[in-house]
């Protein structure tokens, strides 16, 4: 018998949600004054709850490591967020984003989840808006939208290409309103190092004051992981430098199961690496293939060429470029799913018809829609048979317009115009679909401690579509966790402050004390970063875009390989009462290097390829992901037991009451 | 191209230390790096040498959020403009040349060590008013039951981007926060939604503001030139209009 019971609501899925609520427990508003939670990241997931829980009367705890909840990573987010609400009156509905949603995530997320997700979608705009959210309108006043990735609607929401900025800053907003009113105490420049367990339940954790090296307790009724994902683990990411898996790792070996840490997504559209210096990867909004088509030469003499810089792309004729996406899924074409779209370039980049010097880059050209514009620009200034530089001059407007601030990034990282050539682009690590196993309450397999955002695993299954992390940030901190923790809390009114002096918090702190002293004291021979490296290399080259079983294999023994050499000739300068980078990355590394394992592990049990997640070993004739729903339509919830290696499996069966499981195409 | 260069970076121990420039050479800096991706040769040829690597602030690397600071050769995010210190290249030097880098200089934002500041004081202006008071129930009204021109849209956008990174009061002679304030005021007395609190928002704003001993604006116009996102000077104008024409109202 499985440990997990994922607590799904009885009924018909379109019901599940409205009648859990109608008969959970609450907490009383005088008696939420006398309860404390613990908020770990104060991104969309973690900045939302934190505001909402205080605003109903919890006593809020938040703790990020920057110097401020603005800066938490979910303010990189550039192109927008999805609602079902059919503002463009194109077919949409809650039940086709849950569709597109559950479809985009090759039928390995929970159902039950996914419909209260696009259940509680439109309610995110009204709420943003209502915040004074800026959201992109059209001349009626109205709210506009675009189409991302894997969808036949537009029913993407956007500010600009900084819609993360704009939605963080209202969710920020919304936690300036209670840290006035003393409800929300901000632990800033704070970095959690464990979670306390008294009694079985999450009671407290153990974080450390990054400016002073101090360490703290601090105490709750329940404790929330919103600390974003893993993608760091490849190194090189679209992540922040700073993002990291250590407060999700910490509370998997604190009991929390972990699932599915292979599904991984890789973004198509980041601007391709330059050196061995890089230190990120910048991504290029999928916005950008609404109207960028991409392409690479169908002669390999003129790839070549372009390889070795001697034939620019606007010399390559129309005929003689393949727009290999349009190619293969003619109906969706340039705005085909992350993963199928960054298997592709792979494909072509792999066949040698790469298109920088290290042959690993595909054009992105938006010469078709700046003409396109152009002419229908012309025709709304009535101007007569236009010149074609003129067309050029008036299209270039009107992608300036919607995507400015992207051709701009591109142009100061690439030193190239994007307006005159096409954008080079090439996948990188963007965002983990894995994390900590929640139920339908979004508590992990500890009680009391609960898991939203990136972090927990539950909406996207094995590949999330664009504009959905923000949407389900939103959802898990505004809407759906104020209501599910209320239920767990609502015995507790009577507990009264949890002490910090049991001996439970005196162990953990003792180990994390000795853990910081180990490195401070290990004086070894290379920096965090030279095994940190070391291990993104493994992950790229072995655990990345395409898997095979040696691959994985290899790959498990390397990691452990770099691991012990991490533990032994790591070298952390500096002390740790003060502000030490060095200290901060070292304890970061380390949790990666045994998240990589399990991460290599689980891509190895799963002997299907499906979403992020692609098997070379399981793939149909024409190179399209082939899928086990008969063996594998599970979650893979991992029970740390001392040892990566040694983690034990359990499974959450996937149970499809309203959708039945189909091939996944977008051809 | 690779270059060579000599680097005097301010190193401060903590906020109590009095702090001082040292000279540091790098080597065989490609011209594609970004600054950042410079100062992390720096650090790892200082970690290899069993020296303390310099503390800079930075996160997403990508110029949105804020983080990074940094004055370079006297300028805020350096002798770029529109950009932020992370998305600054190193095709904008030359071999051979001296870089002078510092942290934010304004009594308002203390260093906390080496080139790292504490801008906690931007945050407690934000808590005095950068809100609009709804609650996140959910039940607020549909979002299309606003109407908004899309001109004010588009200027509560443009005031909207700012990135809370400091550079306006670093670079302002007189280390004043007004077009961070500014920006945010406007932001909110652009919007429909944002009328209700207009008054009291600018009011309270701006008094949190004085309180941290940030200085007042003269109109030199630095700030805009500086920053990274372009907000404009025409908003410090808007949020002086907004602060009179409370002040006169003002019942308290």
């Amino acid at each position: 018998m499985s440990k997990l019971d994922s607590k799904i609501p009885e009924g018909p899925v379109a019901q599940k949600w409205t009648n859990y609520k109608n008969h959970i427990n609450l907490v009383n508003p005088a008696n939420k004054r006398n309860i404390d939670i613990i908020i770990v990241g104060t991104g969309l997931a973690g900045g939302s709850a934190a505001a909402t829980l205080a605003e109903q009367g919890y006593n809020v705890k938040t703790f990020c490591y920057q110097d401020s909840p603005r800066r938490a990573h979910s303010i990189a987010a550039q192109g927008g967020i999805n609602a079902a609400k059919n503002y463009m009156g194109d077919g949409d509905s809650t039940y086709r984003l849950f569709y597109d949603t559950v479809k985009g995530g090759d039928y390995r997320s929970r159902e039950a989840n996914v419909h209260r997700l696009a259940e509680v979608s439109a309610n995110i705009i009204d709420q943003c808006v209502a915040q004074g959210v800026p959201l992109a309108r059209d001349y009626g006043g109205l709210l506009d939208n675009r189409s991302f990735g894997g969808t036949l609607v537009s029913r993407t929401f956007y500010a600009k290409g900084q819609t993360g900025q704009q939605l963080l800053l209202g969710a920020y907003s919304a936690m300036n309103r209670q840290i006035a009113r003393g409800k929300i105490q901000m632990f800033n420049r704070h970095e959690m190092m464990d979670v306390v367990i008294v009694n079985g339940k999450a009671r407290g954790i153990i974080a450390r004051n990054m400016i002073t090296g101090e360490i703290e307790r601090h105490s709750a009724h329940a404790v929330v992981i919103a600390s974003g994902g893993y993608g760091n683990v490849y190194y090189l990411s679209t992540n922040a430098m700073g993002s990291n898996g250590s407060a999700a790792w910490k509370a998997h070996k604190k009991g929390a199961f972990f699932a599915n840490p292979c599904f991984t997504q890789i973004h198509p559209t980041c601007i391709p690496r330059s050196g061995d210096y890089q230190s990120k990867l910048t991504l290029m909004s999928e916005s950008l293939r609404n109207d960028g088509r991409i392409w690479v030469p169908k002669k390999i003499e003129d790839a070549k060429a372009i390889q070795q810089g001697k034939l620019k792309p606007i010399q390559i004729a129309e005929e003689d470029r393949d727009y290999y996406l349009e190619r293969r899924y003619p109906s969706f074409g340039n705005l085909a799913p992350r993963d199928i779209s960054s298997r592709a370039a792979k494909e072509r980049c792999d066949a040698g018809y790469g298109v920088n010097a290290t042959g690993e880059a595909v054009y992105l050209d938006f010469a078709t829609a700046i003409n396109r514009y152009g002419k229908e620009k012309a025709l709304i200034l009535g101007i007569q048979s236009p010149t074609k530089e003129k067309i050029i001059e008036l299209g270039e407007k009107v992608i300036e317009e919607k995507y400015g601030n992207l051709f701009q990034m591109y142009e100061k990282i690439v030193d190239q115009n994007p307006y005159k050539t096409p954008m080079m682009i090439y996948p990188a690590t963007h965002y983990t679909m894995g994390g900590l196993w929640v139920d339908y309450n979004l508590m992990t397999t500890v009680p009391g401690l609960y898991c939203i955002g990136e972090a927990n695993f539950s909406d996207h299954g094995a590949n999330r579509l664009g504009a959905s992390a923000l949407m389900q940030g939103l959802a898990d901190g505004y809407f759906v966790l104020p209501y599910t923790i209320g239920d767990y809390l609502a015995p507790d009114i009577k507990t009264g402050p949890i002490p910090t002096n049991s001996t439970e918090f005196d162990e953990a702190e003792k180990a994390i004390k000795e853990k910081l002293t180990f490195f401070i004291n290990n004086k070894g021979e290379h920096s965090v970063d030279y095994y940190h490296k070391k291990l993104g290399k493994i992950m790229w080259d072995k655990v990345g875009m395409g898997r095979t079983v040696k691959s994985l294999e290899e790959a498990i023994v390397e990691i452990q390989q770099v691991r012990d050499e991490f533990w032994k000739n790591v070298k952390v300068p500096g002390q740790m009462n003060e502000l030490n980078p060095e200290l901060e990355k070292a304890t970061r590394v380390a949790d990666f290097m045994e998240l990589a394992e399990l991460f290599a592990k689980d891509a190895l049990n799963r002997n299907e390829s499906c979403g992020g997640h692609f098997r070379e070993d399981f793939q149909t004739e024409d190179g399209e992901a082939l899928r086990d729903d008969v063996n594998y339509a599970y979650v893979a919830a991992w029970e740390y037991t001392g040892k990566p290696s040694e983690a034990i499996l359990h499974k959450e069966e996937l149970k499809f009451e309203e959708l039945e499981f189909k091939t996944r195409s977008y051809k | 191209m690779n270059m060579n260069l000599t680097l005097k970076v301010w190193r401060q121990k903590n906020a109590q230390d009095k702090g001082k420039m040292v000279e540091y050479k790098v080597t065989n800096i490609s011209d594609h790096m970004s600054f950042l991706e410079m100062l992390d040769v720096l650090n790892e040829d200082l970690v290899n040498k069993n020296e303390e690597p310099v503390a800079f602030d930075h996160d997403c690397r990508e110029g949105i959020c804020g983080m990074c600071s940094l004055h370079i050769n006297g300028e805020a995010h350096g002798p770029d403009r529109g950009v932020t210190t992370c998305q600054l290249h190193m095709r904008m030097f030359k071999d051979g040349q001296t870089i002078y880098i510092e942290p934010w200089r304004a009594k308002a934002l203390p260093v906390i060590k080496d080139l790292i500041v504490d801008r906690s004081a931007l945050e407690r202006i934000q808590h005095a008013g950068g809100y609009i008071s709804v609650n996140t129930s959910g039940n607020t009204q549909d979002a299309n039951a606003i109407l908004i021109r899309k001109s004010d849209a588009d200027k509560a956008m443009d005031a909207a981007s700012c990135i809370g990174c400091g550079a306006c009061v670093a670079t302002c002679k007189n280390s004043s926060a007004m077009l961070f304030v500014a920006a945010k005021v406007s932001q909110f007395s652009y919007l429909p939604q944002g009328q209700i609190e207009r008054k009291e928002r600018v009011m309270n704003m701006v008094e949190q503001m004085d309180k941290e001993g940030f200085g007042n604006c003269t109109n030199t116009g630095a700030c805009e030139v500086e920053c990274p996102k372009g907000i404009s000077l025409e908003f410090i104008a808007r949020m002086n209009r907004e602060y009179f024409g409370a002040k006169i109202v003002s019942e308290k």
